[in-house]
């Protein structure tokens, strides 16, 4: 169980994506989970996204694993400092998460709550290490623990960043500091992915690629507008404005973006961003 | 005033790695009020920095670095030895440090850590920022301060939101920590990055009883 089996058996990985609601109402989420039960190697539970608060990634993920799903416990840096972000790891642990994706996190200004004081005591690199150092048996202040978890440790990078140099150099900080399995932004933009994976090829862990579902030709250029380092080309734009039927074309362009750019990967990660019943249309259509 | 503390010799001689030539820069500001700068320490690295093998080119004082026109106008004087050294050791707060990077394409060393703001920040307004963390980082990063310049503080790049190099919560911010890979960049030094240390101490942020009660002291000898 876990994601280090997939990524021992050097299978294409698949990961996809939920989110904890605003409530306590969490059939969603299970249900969202259901449809790609055996289909996915990881459900990433993302942590207050977008700084608006909501339910805990931690508690999602346990009732998750009680479900018989595998989740991947998206941690950001955010909202703990440094006690609370081990503390919350080896509570995680005993839990029996065991695959934590380790993150800055948005800024406290992005969310519902612009008021709120962002911690950021750690970053996602000293994040890694810590997490890595508690793996090892030993806390960041170096005492002993009783226990290690067994985490399998993962982060993120964004191909299309301007620049890109320092996004790996970042990259490499992040390997070297733990990570065992990298995630990407969502890519459209094949010529710019094939940049990253060639800038990227001393990097000795899976790269997944980051697929998010395009809903509409708005959000397209929404993203381009505001999602920092996507670009989505004219052409798929065009597609999904033409499209007579919105749900069939977003679910070609994912698929057919997973043909193109999974060769050049070791799996992908795919975020439905409210679109979850559509996933498995996804996973069909890319034969996977 | 911003009270300092003087780095360990060791810790700023690790900095320096291949670099033989220095020049000393220092700031008859607040430093002086603390007893971490002034003639006498100016002569003190001199001699710690000849002792380790370099070799000073020059030695120049400023009233206060932290008016960055100033720090120009003054080292207009040395511009032969400036122009000799291959990195500049700036004994002042974090501000005179950047200051200093601000005008000048050489790598910058800070001499000293500071500590807390006894009173009021320097005395000229200017674009950078000091938050007295009492590690002074600004060796790492070309005389770019990560803890001011990056809305996040990061100690290790810039994050996920930044665009274009711009700061994910205002576009009209540039990112701290695009603008520290393009400085680096341009004075051949991204080697630097990967010594970057892991996490911040946020326990060297208060200043000791000693030094608070020393710059208070001065502040009032000084008014």
């Amino acid at each position: 169980m876990g994601l280090r089996e997939a990524i021992d058996s050097g299978k294409f990985i698949v990961t996809s994506e939920v989110g904890p609601p605003k409530g306590t109402d969490i059939h969603h989420v299970l249900e969202d989970a259901e449809l790609v039960r055996g289909r996915v190697d990881g459900i990433n539970v993302t942590d207050i996204q977008a700084s608006a608060m909501r339910l805990g990634s931690m508690v999602t993920c346990h009732l998750l694993r009680e479900a018989g799903f595998n989740p991947i416990f998206q941690m950001t840096c955010r909202d703990r400092n440094r006690l609370a972000l081990q503390s919350d790891l080896l509570s995680a642990s005993v839990l029996g998460i065991t695959d934590v994706l380790c993150l800055t996190g948005d800024y406290t200004t992005l969310g519902d709550h612009p008021q709120a004081k962002p911690v950021f005591d750690l970053d996602s690199v000293s994040l890694l290490r810590a997490a890595k150092g508690l793996t090892e048996g030993r806390d960041m202040a170096g005492n002993e623990l009783q226990g290690a978890p067994p985490f399998t440790l993962g982060a993120v990078v964004n191909p299309g960043a301007e620049p890109l140099e320092p996004q790996i150099i970042k990259l490499e900080q992040k390997v070297e500091a733990g990570a065992q399995f990298i995630q990407t932004q969502a890519v459209y933009d094949v010529p710019a992915f094939e940049r990253f994976v060639k800038a990227a090829s001393h990097i000795n862990v899976p790269i997944l690629v980051g697929i998010v579902l395009l809903k509409s030709a708005g959000m397209a250029k929404y993203m381009n507008r505001s999602v920092a380092g996507v670009f989505v080309p004219d052409p798929l734009i065009q597609e999904m404005s033409d499209a007579e039927d919105r749900v069939a074309a977003s679910v070609n362009i994912a698929a057919r973006l997973i043909k193109e750019l999974g060769p050049m990967a070791r799996g992908a990660h795919i975020m439905p961003i409210g679109w979850d019943k559509h996933v498995p249309k996804v996973l069909d259509a890319a034969e996977l | 005033m911003i009270a300092s503390e003087i780095k360990p010799t060791d810790e700023i001689l690790s900095h320096m790695d291949g670099e033989t030539s220095i020049f000393i820069l220092g700031c008859a500001g607040c430093p002086e009020g603390c007893d971490t700068g002034g003639e006498e320490q100016l002569a003190r690295f001199e001699e710690e920095l000849e002792a380790a093998g370099k070799t000073v080119v020059g030695r120049a004082s400023v009233d206060f670095l932290c008016n960055k026109s100033l720090v120009a106008l003054r080292l207009m004087r040395h511009l032969g030895e400036v122009a000799q050294a291959d990195a500049l050791l700036v004994v002042s707060c974090g501000v005179g440090v950047q200051a200093t990077a601000a005008v000048i394409d050489k790598m910058v060393h800070p001499a000293l850590n500071s500590v807390y703001l006894g009173g009021f920040q320097g005395l000229w307004r200017g674009s950078e920022r000091c938050a007295e963390c009492g590690e002074c980082l600004l060796d790492y990063t070309g005389g770019i301060c990560p803890i001011t310049a990056c809305t996040k503080s990061l100690l290790h790049g810039s994050c996920g939101g930044s665009d274009k190099g711009k700061c994910e919560i205002d576009p009209d911010i540039d990112c701290g920590w695009t603008r520290i890979y393009e400085r680096l960049k341009a004075i051949g030094r991204l080697d630097i990055l990967k010594r970057l240390p892991p996490e911040r101490d946020y326990q060297k942020m208060i200043p000791s009883a000693e030094l608070r009660q020393k710059s208070i002291y001065a502040l009032e000898r000084e008014v």
